[in-house]
């Protein structure tokens, strides 16, 4: 037991020399408000399926998750002629994809879990006017990043200050806590904090898309470890009973 | 060191109560290994209800549908062969009145369909699986008296024309019935009937 | 109905008798402790390995083009398929816990010396098989981290002088890493290493069996025939194996006093593994990794490539050498240093209860440089990292040099007659 102490004690410092990743803002996503998950699907279909595969999901799996009737999700959800037990796969070919954007949109079925979702929250944000790229947009969390703003109706055009150093380089004013401030023109469709809600949506269908059995393991796991904690204490009283003999 | 031998009741009962715990946690944790052994969402999504536009069919045509993996016959009858299957050569069929569990109950009737236009059938021979011949106005040289059915090459089985299967044949059963409905804009929708839409 | 069944058998193969003499009859120290749940959890995570491996091979695809996706189409499509996954990739890091722990144990209470010292081997042989398991299994997920991390280490083999080149082509199959590995990375890792790890077990507990089982103490359960007096002697049948050659005392009959201890071993183990697959099957990104959620990329290396943590202590050590062939050979040394621990060992006290304050110290700081070592291996390489991860390397190889000179005349307590309880 002193050992394990004096091992833990010894890792605290180590840990300090931990490489950071990129500052990212928390993603406010709740996992069980389907009522977010069903806006978030929308949206995903709308603005981001076209380009965006997530092709380990099925239809009828999304729709059983998030409470929608097979119906309705082949009228409004489903735009490719697919049938409702199919993958989701877009009708952009990869390359088509590579034609038009330099490269083929990669699938997001488990973006969350590559990248975190905070990160997606945050990328989602974080898009800025930058008149050199070709789509007219740059995000700090995907410097040079090859895809448009397609949330811009929504959002309006952010634009980012900058300021100059002494040899020159133009820097991204950030926050406090490293995230990019940018301010809109009002042309988008949502209120800033509509906007925000709007995102999370997104990144919380996405959160549902890379894992969608997570509610269910979770409310297993509530069984199983009750269950352990019974058997523990059986098990305990039994061996205790039995070296009797011993002591 | 106590050496003293087990005296009780306590000891028995809680063996036997951990046993039992512990029986059902080893069941719990088969549950998983067995249940994915059940058909994957990839499985049932190719064994999904298929659906098939009857209208533009001639009468006497018949067309192969495939659902899960298996050919469904379906045949426009007409006017000559339903009069054919009332007429009766119901003596000499194994099971003339569908006693065996071969259809759905929609299908427990002299013309084994919804509607006795249409029939929708396997196209499996019941004994040993072969893909039968459709005969039609030519299965008098296989059986006298009936001009249309299905006669399976492989060894011989005789079905009429609502897959009924005939005696002195290798084949046990009537040809299998599958599950299936007409929709409402009248289309046939196959692998499910009304009780499950 | 049942006594006539067992006799048929008994008669034709040695059934009751081979259960007595290693079960139900079998003389164990009275005085094991948390320490030696250990050997019987890492049973019981192989058993889990091996059931769910089987069923992981029933859907998944061993092909570059098929395998990062029949991972999600079990996830997914096949029922309970995501428990399944958690309870084998889970499995896989409680392996090392338990393994780790189950060394630890050997080297605290000295179970390595004679004559125990083959049992140490075979034990040591089970490590380095289960390290070849885990690494081959690493590359099956076909992820962007799966490909790098086994990019990396077969690149070492490159560092050997004349055959290096030749021989990662031969064992990569290709000019890259392809599908060519993952097929025989695959045949590896569901057959080939799994029989060859169910052998040395098996060996392993004939050994255990044939000298013993070693204790907290040190000291011996099995003294010479006719010294210790009847009402002396541990008041249990043990098999005449034992009991012709010795006088037993300070023991118990495996079953059913650690059977049944046993059970609460494994039942509060399952406890924890469970809170990790059902509550944190990523392990916090250390039991499956962020990058490994992307396929296998030959275009995009990962920020930054590391080894499962299970690997990091000699990982570390291989990296902290700046020369390529040399670092891998530290690696493989350190390895080798554990092998010849009996060796090393020239001391007969077993137990660290009655050893020096010398190998206490010596002990303690092994176990403080390993975890650092551990640590470091997850991390970047900084020049901080490395200076620290040297200075660790010098401790965990140090512990080895440091116990040959002491163990010869080492200060050690006087040792107790018999197990006190």
């Amino acid at each position: 037991m002193k050992k394990l102490i004096i091992a833990l004690v010894t890792l605290l410092p180590a840990l300090a020399f931990a490489s950071g990743g990129a500052h990212t803002l928390k993603a406010p996503i709740d996992p069980t408000d389907q009522a977010s998950l069903q806006n978030g699907a929308k949206l995903f279909m709308n603005y981001c399926f076209g380009c965006h595969d997530t092709q380990y999901q099925r239809y009828n799996r999304v729709a059983k998750d998030l409470g929608i009737p097979e119906d309705l999700m082949m009228e409004n959800l489903i735009f490719t002629g697919a049938k409702i037990g199919d993958l989701m796969l877009n009708s952009t070919t990869d390359k088509q994809a590579r034609k038009w954007f330099g490269q083929t949109p990669p699938d997001l079925t488990l973006v969350t879990r590559s990248r975190g979702t905070d990160w997606v929250y945050t990328y989602l944000k974080s898009f800025y006017v930058d008149p050199e790229r070709p789509f007219g947009v740059n995000n700090p969390l995907l410097p040079g990043v090859g895809m448009p703003h397609v949330l811009q109706s929504l959002q309006g055009v952010p634009t980012a200050t900058f300021t100059t150093d002494e040899e020159g380089t133009k820097h991204l004013v950030l926050d406090s806590h490293g995230i990019i401030i940018t301010e809109t023109d009002g042309s988008g469709e949502l209120s800033d904090g509509e906007f925000d809600t709007a995102v999370t949506d997104i990144t919380n269908f996405l959160h549902y898309s890379a894992e969608p059995s997570k509610l269910e393991r979770q409310s297993l796991g509530y069984w199983v470890l009750g269950f352990l904690a019974i058997f523990f204490v059986l098990s305990y009283l039994l061996k205790k009973e039995y070296w009797r003999d011993v002591h | 060191m106590s050496s003293a031998p087990e005296n009780n009741g306590r000891r028995r009962f809680l063996t036997l109560a951990t046993a039992v715990v512990g029986g059902v946690g080893t069941v719990g944790v088969a549950v998983p290994f067995i249940k994915s052994w059940n058909p994957s969402e990839k499985a049932k999504a190719a064994g999904a209800p298929v659906e098939y536009d009857v209208s533009k069919m001639a009468p006497g045509q018949l067309v192969r549908v495939q659902w899960r993996g298996k050919p469904v016959y379906v045949v426009r009858r007409t006017k000559e062969v339903l009069a054919e299957l009332e007429n009766g050569h119901n003596d000499q069929l194994k099971d003339p009145t569908s006693t065996e569990p071969q259809q759905p109950e929609f299908a427990a009737n002299p013309h084994r369909s919804l509607k006795p236009e249409y029939l929708v059938a396997l196209g499996v021979c019941t004994h040993l699986g072969c893909a039968p011949t459709y005969r039609a106005n030519d299965f008098n040289e296989i059986v006298e008296g009936v001009a249309n059915g299905f006669y399976c090459p492989c060894h011989g089985s005789k079905f009429d024309m609502a897959g009924r299967v005939f005696q002195n044949v290798p084949a046990p059963t009537n040809l299998v019935i599958p599950p299936y409905m007409f929709t409402a804009s009248g289309s046939l929708l196959i692998g499910v009937d009304k009780g499950d839409a | 109905m049942l006594t006539s069944i067992v006799n048929w058998i008994d008669k034709r193969i040695p059934m009751t008798e081979t259960f007595n003499k290693h079960v139900g009859q079998y003389p164990a120290p009275v005085n094991f402790n948390f320490w030696y749940f250990f050997g019987s959890l890492a049973m019981l995570v192989l058993v889990n390995q091996i059931l769910t491996g089987i069923w992981l091979t029933m859907n998944y695809t061993p092909s570059g083009e098929e395998a990062f996706r029949s991972v999600e189409y079990i996830m997914r499509d096949v029922e309970y398929g995501w428990l399944l996954r958690y309870m084998h990739s889970t499995g896989a890091s409680a392996f090392f816990v338990v393994v780790y722990l189950h060394m630890l144990r050997g080297m605290m209470y000295g179970s390595y010396q004679k004559p125990r010292e083959l049992l140490w081997l075979f034990g040591m042989f089970i490590f380095l098989v289960l390290m070849a398991e885990g690494f081959l299994g690493y590359l099956l997920p076909w992820g962007n981290m799966s490909f790098w991390g086994a990019q990396v280490i077969i690149s070492l083999f490159g560092a050997i002088p004349v055959i290096g080149d030749d021989l990662t082509l031969w064992i990569r199959g290709d000019y890259v890493i392809s599908g060519a590995t993952l097929n025989r990375f695959f045949a590896l890792h569901v057959i080939a290493l799994p029989l060859v790890l169910v052998i040395l077990v098996f060996l392993h507990i004939v050994a255990l069996h044939e000298v013993g089982s070693n204790n907290p103490e040190g000291i011996d359960i099995k003294k010479p025939k006719g010294s210790i007096p009847e009402n002396e002697k541990a008041p249990f049948k043990f098999h005449k194996m034992f009991t012709d050659k010795y006088d037993i005392v300070d023991a118990v009959p495996f079953h059913p006093y650690y059977s049944v201890k046993d059970i609460m071993g494994v039942v509060g183990f399952l406890f924890f593994f469970c809170f990790v697959i059902f509550f944190a099957p990523e392990g916090g990104g250390y039991f499956l990794e962020k990058p490994n959620f992307e396929p296998a990329n030959p275009m995009k290396t990962p920020e930054h490539i590391a080894p499962v943590w299970y690997f990091g202590p000699f990982y570390t050590i291989l990296r902290v050498v700046p020369d390529k062939l040399l670092g891998a050979g530290a690696m493989f040394g350190a390895i080798i240093m554990l092998f010849l621990l009996p060796w090393f060992d020239r001391g007969t006290v077993k137990s660290i209860r009655y050893r020096s304050l010398a190998h206490k110290i010596n002990l303690i700081q092994f176990c403080v440089c390993f975890v650092v070592l551990g640590a470091l291996g997850t991390m970047a390489a900084t020049p901080v990292a490395n200076f620290i991860g040297t200075v660790a390397s010098f401790g965990y190889f140090g512990f080895f040099i440091a116990l040959w000179f002491y163990s010869k005349n080492e200060k050690t307590k006087p040792l107790p007659e018999r197990i006190s309880h």
